[in-house]
């Protein structure tokens, strides 16, 4: 470059947007760059400046009344929206409320920026009021964290947490950010380009591993797709679908998965896992060729990895290097991002032989085996309850659990046609994130039906969030499957400790219809089987918040099961 | 089965610890650390020596490495020529008597005497893994009062051909 070009570009740059601003102004400047609409929060000391200027300029902020509502919503939000979660809070407290939100987007890859106040730089270190390491804390909890010194670093970090957290694997990224640094003065020059060399995730796949698996499916005679929530984190569904058709292959999917592959498609084989489908866990455990498409081959999918898919070649597509011969050794290794794999993958013209007696011999399993359970005339089965939500919301509801048997019977009853319209916290088995997760799903599609379809214990984490329905008239759903119990514990210690139900049955419960009341939100319980229908429609059909109050069968197990330990082949509870 | 890992990182606060945290819940076995900067002062080169129980465990090491956004480049060295040291320095009981001896001992390893006190004596001695304990083996008898090793620091050797028939150079 000449001189006088420098010269010139320099001073371009210098033109296009170089204003002086505060840390805290620089922070919402970049949030409005990335696109940010909503962020989710609770304000305290070390962050007031950032606070002030949410005040100043308006941006959409949701105050939770716990920080973990919060990050939950954060969370609820980024997996229906596809967009990062924006979670905002302060030092100390209000930092270490959202560590177990943060460990949830991390290990279920959500895309979230977690931005904590922090004390000032000249008293880091010291114990100052409200002080908390969260750089360290959240260390193995965040794909990358940061603790900005300087003002001047805060668009380049702000643009690095974005990329960072959307792109390859998403994942939560913490940005820490001391009080001094938010009222600091500096340059604000929003960068264009990232530059990180040691963040390149591999997207595109390798062409020898396709033609391998092009090869392996042309050989194939029990091929199974297992498709788990990397399909719909990179928005591949609808590939996945032309890739199941055209080669006619059976789909299973994760707990994560459910909707990347229409559930009601022929090919659908419904979930896998602990408390999957019969024919979901045996098509897995009978292939001889698995093609992983963006699972993790988690421990409640595999069951005992010494009998999973013992005949099956492995091809497994994840945009992770590091899940890759993780826990299964696999064949055909394709670091890829889902779709971008999917859509070369649909390129191919290979021929197959349509794997007909492989057909028909899952659709046997599927009418021998289906799932079942039994009415006993008196009480609400919560299967039936689920089979009714999933009729009387035809189907099209975004819907989000909380963790335990509720969540395994929304799982299995209530059929995913959609992508992005199933919300549950899967790796980290998260209770209290439900709720407040259909609350930032409603902030995400403001016009769909958001049904929270969650644990009578589960509820009483973070129900504080009643609050931001009332507030907002937001009209959340809420469906307690209430069996006056911590499910899904009381379950274990039936099958597994003698029925020694320690602390897992509710010996009182609060009125959660006069709880509702109190946030002026209408509620309904239900303890007639018959009266479920219609109270659910109408419910349903209201424009605001409804809470529900399902009574169901208390002692009801979840079916199939595969009990710890046990592979695939094993499974209990299977329809006699 | 012990490999020599080298990783290049940002020298940026807290890579240390990433490192130590991402070994430790993993439950990577480390045998050594050593970190310094390199020619480049933003950035650091790590040498990892590591246990692992079999190859997966290896390729786990390296990907969950390669996965720290401040981690630029890993490396597994152990099955190439590289030029592998350590540095120990150890504090000898010595007698006027036996000093020469143990100097005499010391000298086909290379090691000097960096200290030397009424009662004993300091040695610095550098090389590889072997070397250094095949030293401290041969000081024992004497009485050991005190050592102070470094992980090992490892580069790859520029060229092949020069140290195929000397895969470790024992002593300089
Ligand atoms: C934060 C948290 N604590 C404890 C657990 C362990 N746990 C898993 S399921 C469950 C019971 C949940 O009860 P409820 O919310 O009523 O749902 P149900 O199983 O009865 O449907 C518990 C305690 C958990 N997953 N998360
Ligand atoms: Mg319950």
């Amino acid at each position: 470059m000449s001189m006088d070009l420098e010269v010139e570009a320099k001073m371009q740059a210098a033109e296009q947007t170089d204003t002086q601003m505060s840390g805290s102004q620089m922070i919402l400047q970049s949030l409005v760059e990335e696109g940010v609409d909503i962020i989710f929060g609770y304000p305290g000391g070390a962050i007031l400046p950032t606070y002030d200027e949410i005040y100043k300029k308006g941006i959409r902020h949701i105050l939770a009344r716990h920080e973990q509502g919060a990050i939950h919503a954060a969370e609820g939000y980024a997996r229906v929206s596809g967009k990062a979660g924006v979670c905002i809070v302060t030092s100390g407290p209000g930092a270490t409320n959202v560590v177990t939100g943060i460990a949830d987007a991390m290990i279920d890859s959500l895309p979230l920026i977690v931005i904590s106040g922090q004390v000032a730089t000249n008293v880091i270190g010291t114990d100052a009021f409200q002080e908390a390491d969260m750089v360290g804390i959240t260390m193995p909890i965040t794909k990358h964290n940061f603790q900005i010194r300087d003002v001047q670093e805060i668009p380049t970090v702000m643009k690095q947490a974005f990329h960072i957290a959307t792109t390859g694997r998403p994942g939560p990224v913490l940005i820490d950010l001391p009080k001094d640094v938010s009222t600091n003065v500096g340059t604000f020059n929003y960068p264009k380009h990232i530059e990180l060399p040691g963040y390149q995730p591999t997207v595109q796949p390798n062409r020898l591993q396709i033609k391998k698996l092009n090869a392996a499916i042309k050989e194939a005679k029990r091929p199974v797709i297992l498709a788990g929530a990397g399909v719909l984190l990179s928005g591949g569904s609808s590939e996945l679908a032309t890739f199941a058709k055209t080669r006619n292959i059976p789909v299973v999917t994760t707990l994560l998965g459910l909707g990347s592959f229409p559930e009601s498609e022929e090919l659908s084989l419904g979930m896998a896992g602990m408390h999957g489908l019969y024919t979901a866990n045996m098509a897995l455990h009978e292939s001889d060729l698995l093609i992983n498409i963006g699972a993790r081959f988690d421990d409640r999918l595999t069951g005992n990895l010494d009998h999973f898919a013992p005949n099956a070649t492995i091809a497994h597509v994840d945009v992770d290097p590091a899940e890759i011969g993780k826990n299964i050794d696999t064949d055909i290794p394709i670091v890829s991002d889902a779709k971008r794999a999917l859509e070369i993958l649909n390129t191919s013209k290979e021929e197959n032989d349509g794997f007909t007696a492989w057909h028909e011999h899952l659709t046997s399993y599927q009418k021998e085996n289906p799932l079942w359970y039994e009415e006993d005339g008196e009480t609400l089965k919560p299967q039936k309850l689920l089979e009714l939500i999933y009729e009387e919301t035809n189907g099209e509801a975004i819907v989000t659990t909380d963790v335990g048997q509720h969540q395994m019977w929304t799982a299995q009853y209530y059929q995913f046609d959609e992508p992005d319209h199933w919300v549950t916290s899967g790796g980290l088995g998260t209770m209290g994130f439900g709720f407040p997760a259909a609350i930032g799903a409603q902030f995400a599609k403001p016009d769909k039906a958001v049904v929270a379809v969650i644990g009578d214990a589960g509820f009483q984490m973070t129900l504080q969030e009643l609050s931001i329905l009332q507030e907002l008239n937001l009209p959340v759903k809420i469906v307690i499957v209430n069996n006056a119990s911590l499910g899904m514990v009381r379950q274990w210690q039936q099958l597994f400790y003698e029925e020694r139900y320690s602390h897992s049955l509710f010996p009182i419960q609060p009125d959660f219809i006069k709880l509702a009341e109190a946030y002026n939100i209408p509620g309904f319980k239900v303890e007639n089987p018959d009266e479920a229908r219609d109270v659910l429609k109408k419910g349903l059909e209201m424009d605001g918040p409804v809470l529900f109050d399902f009574r169901v069968t208390s002692l009801e197990n979840v079916y199939p099961m595969i009990a710890p330990g046990k592979g695939h082949q094993e499974m209990e509870g299977v329809k006699p | 089965m012990i490999r020599t890992i080298t990783a290049t990182v940002n020298n940026s606060s807290g890579v240390l610890n990433r490192i130590t945290g991402l070994f430790a819940r993993r439950q990577f076995n480390i045998e050594s650390i050593t970190v310094g900067v390199t020619e480049n002062p933003e950035i650091s080169r790590m040498t990892f020596v590591v246990n692992v129980d079999n190859d997966r465990a290896l390729d786990q090491v390296i990907k969950q490495l390669n996965k720290q956004v401040d981690v630029l480049k890993v490396r597994d060295i152990s099955g190439d020529t590289i030029v592998a040291r350590e540095l120990a320095l150890i504090k000898v009981v010595s007698t006027p008597q036996n000093r020469s001896e143990i100097e005499t001992l010391a000298s086909p390893f290379r090691a000097s005497i960096v200290d030397v006190g009424r009662d004993s004596v300091t040695l610095q001695v550098t090389g590889d893994h072997q070397k250094v304990e095949a030293l401290i083996d041969l000081l024992k008898p004497y009485g050991i009062k005190e050592l102070a090793r470094t992980g090992a620091t490892a580069l790859k050797r520029s060229s092949k051909s020069q140290s195929q028939e000397l895969k470790y150079s024992f002593i300089q």
